[in-house]
C-alpha cells in the first residue's frame, strides 16, 4: 500500500487490543496497565528507525514480552524522562476486562513456555516469529508451546 | 519529530489542528479525511504521529477569540515544514495582509517575485497547509471575483465578511 509507516497513532490503535491481551495473559491485569504504556513509549522512540515494510504487529509484541519478562523478574522500571503522550495512558485505560483463571495457569508457567503460549494465543504469532521474539530457534519454539500447552491442560482439568 | 494533532471546534465544524514541538503545522477543514490527512504527515514531516487530547493552548484561544471577532492577528507559533521555498514566499506576503485588507493573486505573485505569474501563486496559496491563520482567503481576483478557497467560497466569504473586508451580501442565495 503506502511506502511509510503509518501514522504511530494509527499503530497505536490497530494493535492495542493484541498487546493488552498478550500482557494481561503475560504478567495479570494489575502489572499490564504499566507494561503497556512502557510498551508503546518505547515503540514511540524506535518508531521513526523502522522500515515501511516491517511486521508492526510481531515488532510491538516482540518489545511487549521484554517488558514483561522485566515485570516477572522484578527489575526496577526506569523513570521515563519524557512526558507520556495522552494517547498511551488512554490507550490503557480503555482495553475490556479480561477474566483470570485460564491465565492464572499461564502465569505459573515457565518463562519460556509462557511466552510461547501467549505470543501464540494472544497475539496470534507464527512460530518463526515466536522465536524471533523470544530469541530462540524455532524448533525450540515449538517445543516450548508444546510443553506449554499440555501443561495448562493439566492446571485446567485438575 | 513528534506531531500531535486533536480537532478544535469552529462555526465550520471540528477542524483538525496538527502541531509540533515548533508549531501549529497544520490545518485541515472538516470535510478532509482524517487518515488521509494524518498519512500525508507521517510521510512529509514524521511518523511518530500522536493524538492529543486538545489543541495546545494558544491555537484553541487564538482561533476562538478570532472566530468571535475578539483577535485580528494571530500570535500563535506556526511550524512552515510542510510548505516549500516558493509557497513559503507566497504565503509570507499573505500572512502580511491585514485584517480585513486584501490583495490580488497577481498582486501576491508580483511580491512575491514570481516569474511564473498569479497562477503559480494560486495554486501555492492552494496549497496553504495553515488556512484561515495563514490568511490566503485574503487573496482575491482582480476585480474583486472571489477566486478560489480550499475549504469552498462560503467560507472565504464567511472569513472575509468576519473581517469586515466584505460586506454580507442582502441577496438569499447565501
Amino acid at each position: 500500500m503506502s511506502a511509510t509507516l503509518p501514522p504511530f497513532q494509527r499503530f497505536l490503535d490497530a494493535e492495542r487490543e493484541v498487546v493488552w491481551r498478550f500482557l494481561v495473559a503475560s504478567v495479570g491485569r494489575s502489572e499490564a496497565d504499566d507494561c503497556f504504556q512502557e510498551t508503546f513509549i518505547s515503540a514511540l522512540r524506535a518508531y521513526p528507525r523502522l522500515r515501511a515494510d516491517s511486521n508492526l504487529r510481531a515488532w510491538v509484541l516482540t518489545i511487549a514480552h521484554r517488558k514483561a519478562l522485566d515485570a516477572h523478574r522484578g527489575r526496577a522500571r526506569r523513570a521515563l524522562p519524557v512526558a507520556e503522550p495522552a494517547a498511551v495512558q488512554e490507550a490503557a485505560t480503555a482495553m475490556p476486562e479480561h477474566d483470570g483463571e485460564l491465565w492464572d495457569a499461564v502465569g505459573e508457567l515457565p518463562e519460556r513456555q509462557r511466552s510461547a503460549v501467549t505470543l501464540r494465543f494472544m497475539a496470534d504469532l507464527p512460530h518463526r516469529e515466536i522465536a524471533a521474539a523470544i530469541g530462540c530457534s524455532e524448533d525450540a519454539a515449538r517445543r516450548s508451546l508444546h510443553e506449554g500447552l499440555a501443561k495448562l491442560r493439566k492446571a485446567v482439568t485438575a | 519529530m513528534d506531531v500531535s494533532y486533536a480537532a478544535v471546534d469552529s462555526p465550520f465544524g471540528s477542524l483538525l489542528a496538527a502541531s509540533t514541538e515548533r508549531g501549529l503545522v497544520r490545518l485541515a477543514f472538516p470535510e478532509e479525511n482524517v487518515d488521509a490527512v494524518l498519512e500525508r504527515l507521517a510521510t512529509r514531516l514524521s511518523p511518530c504521529i500522536v493524538e492529543a487530547p486538545s489543541a495546545p493552548q494558544p491555537v484553541l484561544r487564538e482561533l476562538d477569540e478570532y472566530f468571535s471577532g475578539r483577535r485580528r492577528e494571530f500570535d500563535m507559533d506556526l511550524d512552515w515544514s510542510l510548505i516549500g521555498p516558493f509557497g513559503q514566499r507566497v504565503l509570507q506576503v499573505t500572512s502580511e495582509i491585514p485584517y480585513g485588507g486584501v490583495l490580488s493573486y497577481s498582486e501576491v505573485a508580483a511580491e512575491a517575485g514570481s516569474p511564473r505569474g498569479s497562477r503559480a501563486a494560486g495554486n501555492a496559496l492552494g496549497s496553504n497547509p495553515i488556512p484561515i491563520v495563514i490568511p490566503c482567503h485574503r487573496v482575491l481576483r482582480t476585480g474583486g471575483n472571489l477566486g478560489g478557497y480550499g475549504g469552498g467560497l462560503d467560507r472565504k466569504r464567511w472569513l472575509l465578511e468576519l473581517e469586515g473586508a466584505l460586506t454580507p451580501r442582502l441577496d438569499s442565495s447565501r
